[in-house]
């Protein structure tokens, strides 16, 4: 016999990923996809589903696991890995700042939320509201599991197709771009900070044209940050609460446009 | 597979790690109940468009625009891609049409 807390427990749980659902599914399109995509990548290298299964369960990471593919080579030093991984991944440290207030009052399953923090689950938390008779820690939880069960799933079906059905798969990486061409075009029609958009393509171009291929991200953040800081500063840090209710009303009708 | 399995599993254990760490370290900096300063507060605000902006950059990096092709497959998947999700706003769709046309024109066009 369940003890009626827990049974209260698993109900709302359910209630949270019911509600949960309807919200991932842009992120469970695109997640098979480019998981997919990684799984072909991957298993054209020489790994199995498996493998690929693997490292969508203990990585996650779109951008992070193509570029690791890249590292199954003789030669690659763990160093060079990890300096690489890192740069590319710099940005997520800027997410969790923007939830540090939400994941605080969590409790257990703040560690897997900061572990899931992808590009695309941080987008849904900022284009989905918690309805009224769901918990918001549940909501959120059940949105960053199903996301990453549909990132390991799709990795798994792309490397295990890669095996069976032998085909050409040069170009397949564009689903990376693809998805991230996406989420700007998302952002950008969403009227949220254009300008944040327009600093990051300016200076990643006049880095990339100055620097290279190999050594441009770390300065085009140095560049987005000389540039946005004295902005934020100039505009009082734009925390007012003008400001603030009108990006509520902004984000409110983003959310009844998804819905139609 | 082109190392050895336990190569793979460091490698692995490698990008698993230092994935975790970049998303756990504002957390690590600003545990609950500590005040975050106005300006962190403002970038976690503007910064991920920002971010994304450079991640574009980024997935274009190798292209060549001095020598034939001149980038032109990447130019012309990206511009349908981005067309095609101001017109449908299907994400699935604009990834989908824009990868297979890419590995369309770079195996049989160009």
């Amino acid at each position: 016999m369940m003890k009626a807390s827990v049974r209260e427990k698993l109900k709302s749980g359910g209630r949270a990923f019911r509600a949960a659902f309807p919200c991932t599914i842009p992120v469970l399109t695109g997640y098979l996809f480019i998981g997919m995509a990684f799984g072909v990548m991957i298993e054209e290298k020489g790994y199995h589903f498996l493998w690929a299964m693997l490292m969508s369960l203990v990585c996650y990471a779109g951008s992070g696991q193509y570029l690791a593919v890249n590292f199954f080579t003789p030669g690659v030093s763990l160093i060079h890995v990890i300096f690489m991984e890192f740069m590319l991944n710099i940005r997520h440290i800027f997410y969790g700042l923007s939830l540090l207030e939400r994941f605080a009052k969590m409790g257990k399953k703040r560690l897997y939320m900061i572990f899931s923090l992808t590009d695309e689950t941080y987008s849904l938390f900022f284009v989905t509201k918690t309805p009224k008779d769901v918990d918001e820690s549940q909501f959120l939880f059940a949105i960053a599991l199903l996301d990453q069960s549909y990132w390991i799933i799709g990795s798994g079906i792309g490397a295990f197709l890669g095996s069976v059905l032998p085909f050409d798969a040069t170009g397949i990486e564009f689903a990376m771009t693809a998805l991230f061409l996406v989420i700007m075009t998302e952002q950008w029609m969403e009227r949220r900070n254009r300008f944040g958009a327009v600093v990051g393509l300016g200076c990643g171009l006049v880095c990339l044209l100055l620097f290279g291929a190999d050594n441009f991200i770390l300065p085009t953040m140095l560049c987005i940050l000389l540039i946005l800081l004295p902005v934020g500063r100039a505009s009082h840090w734009q925390g007012n609460a003008g400001e603030e209710m009108n990006e509520k009303k902004e984000q409110s009708e983003e959310v009844e446009h998804h819905a139609g | 597979m082109p190392v050895s399995t336990g190569r793979s599993l460091a490698i692995i254990a490698a990008v698993a790690g230092t994935i975790f760490f970049t998303r756990l370290l504002p957390f690590l900096f600003f545990p609950p109940g500590k005040e975050i300063p106005p300006a962190i507060r403002y970038l976690g605000r503007v910064l991920p468009p920002a971010v994304i902006g450079m991640l574009v950059i980024y997935c274009f990096q190798d292209v060549v625009i001095t020598k034939s092709p001149f980038g032109l497959p990447e130019l012309i998947a990206a511009a349908v891609v981005i067309a095609l999700h101001v017109w449908k706003r299907n994400n699935l769709l604009s990834i989908g049409v824009g990868t297979v046309l890419y590995m369309f024109l770079i195996q049989n066009v160009f």
